[in-house]
């Protein structure tokens, strides 16, 4: 075995010390320092789907967007349709790319008729804004990057919603999924947005950098279990949410993914790359034993006809699961071949997602 | 940290044991986290020390062995096709990974106290 170390010089959230205090494995990413794992994937894994577990996602950018052109600029740079995003709620979108591909997948929240904040991922921070403030000038709208200001925290899980409303000061219970209102929590002044990225029910956390670690600490006390990268990623690919830089990407076709529903019929910028029909498609897929990982070559009658994008053994179905991306005209077939060192290894094609709470 | 004295051990973490036993050192699984997957040699196969011979994957990554010896592998542990967890909770005991017939034994392993210094 090799490489089990990287050092580097790497940015840190407001809850790094609280992470090395909890016994966290600390790994690379996306130029963060961030937790891998505490007491383990698995078992982490199983506290989000059992009961309740909570991740620091505070490497994520936020951008303000306010003005009398707010909602014009981004209805032109996403492809969901921000008409109809009423104060208080949330929204999963796109910011399609100019030569095609994704600049990047985001959530938008609207505060105000002319006000929105943004969601996006850690490692396109820089990009995202050069994107869209070269965008915004044409526009009466006002851009605000305010990722250093903001500590955020996803609790996820069955019993998310009940752990944090004995600490809330404002009914949770009953908000919708989506919504996105101020609260305190802890006697702590927060946003909260019932959104997530595991496939639970849950709350995401914004409160105030400097506020971060002692939110962090009290729902320590509450009896959140702390969860890192790895288990975010077990969970996201069971429920086959798609992830920046595997399955979206600056050349990958973003109608590829089964979430076409995130292309309404308006304009918007970049609409010519996505009016042109994909030449590849997002696939699941399920083996007996062997864990496949993103770049496998997936084969069909001897010919290579795509790639894993992401791969890893399900904790909650105790078996391999994947997601792949397969020319369109291979994409109906019933089971694949995936080249695992050397050796071939059936796969079966199925639906997406691997896992839906019963509920959702 | 578990480093048993009556081991010796290579940089790249696996154990050689004086009967030939293999498996990857207590610091290695605890580093890899959850196993789920172990992709083991043919017996019979001759091995060259520093030669990959063997797969143990955890859910996030998939992670090379090594043979701390040169030799011919006379037996695999088939239990870990059912329980790939035993290298996580037994690493010197029923998670050992093959037995080599060893010819030669690397020229970088390290007695307990090198490998504890080297990885302390």
């Amino acid at each position: 075995m090799t490489n089990l170390d990287e050092t580097g010089a790497l940015r840190r959230t407001p809850l790094h010390a609280a992470h090395l205090r909890a016994g966290a494995r600390m790994v690379p990413f996306g130029g963060w320092d961030m937790p891998v794992q505490y007491a383990g994937v698995k078992a982490e894994h199983a506290a989000v789907r059992e009961s309740a577990g909570m991740f620091d996602v505070s490497h994520m950018g936020e951008f303000r967007v306010t003005g009398p052109d707010a909602e014009a600029f981004l209805q032109y740079v996403t492809t969901n349709d921000l008409s109809k995003l009423r104060p208080g709620r949330a929204q999963y979108n796109w910011l399609p790319g100019e030569t095609g591909g994704l600049v990047d997948d985001i959530y938008i929240y609207r505060v105000s008729a002319d006000e929105f904040f943004m969601v996006v991922n850690a490692s396109n921070i820089a990009k995202d804004w050069a994107h869209l403030t070269r965008q915004a000038a044409k526009y009466s709208a006002v851009l605000t990057d305010e990722s250093d200001q903001w500590g955020l925290i996803a609790v996820q899980g069955p019993k998310a919603a009940d752990l944090l409303q004995l600490h809330a000061d404002t009914d949770l219970i009953a908000r919708k999924k989506n919504s996105f209102f101020s609260a305190h929590l802890f006697g702590l002044p927060v946003w909260l947005a019932r959104t997530g990225y595991t496939g639970e029910d849950g709350f995401e956390v914004f409160v105030a950098a400097e506020q971060a670690e002692e939110m962090w600490n009290q729902l320590l006390s509450a009896g959140l279990i702390p969860a890192g990268l790895g288990a975010r990623d077990t969970l996201r690919l069971e429920a086959g949410f798609p992830l920046y830089g595997h399955e979206f990407s600056d050349s990958i076709h973003p109608l590829s993914s089964t979430y076409t529903w995130v292309v309404k019929d308006k304009q918007h910028l970049g609409r010519e790359h996505i009016d042109l029909a994909p030449s590849q498609k997002l696939i699941g897929l399920t083996l007996d034993k062997v864990p496949v990982r993103e770049g496998y070559p997936v084969q069909l009658d001897g010919q290579v006809v795509g790639h894993i994008t992401s791969g890893s053994l399900s904790p909650t179905l105790g078996y391999p699961v994947a997601m792949a991306l397969v020319n369109v005209q291979s994409a109906d077939a019933e089971a694949y071949g995936v080249e695992v060192r050397g050796k071939l290894h059936e796969a079966r094609r199925v639906a997406l997602p691997f896992y839906k709470k019963a509920d959702v | 940290m578990n480093i048993p004295s009556d081991l010796k051990y290579a940089a790249s973490h696996e154990w050689l044991k004086d009967d030939g036993t293999v498996g990857i050192s207590d610091f290695a699984q605890d580093q890899l986290g959850d196993v789920v997957y172990v992709e083991l040699p043919e017996v019979g196969r001759e091995v060259k020390a520093g030669e990959t011979v063997a797969v143990v994957e955890s859910v996030k990554t998939a992670s090379d062995i090594y043979s701390p010896a040169s030799g011919t592998i006379v037996a695999v542990n088939e239990a870990l096709g059912s329980a790939p967890e035993q290298v996580n909770g037994e690493p010197y005991g029923d998670g050992w990974l093959f037995k080599l017939d060893v010819t030669e034994e690397g020229g970088d392993l390290m007695d307990a106290a090198a490998y504890e210094a080297a990885n302390g």
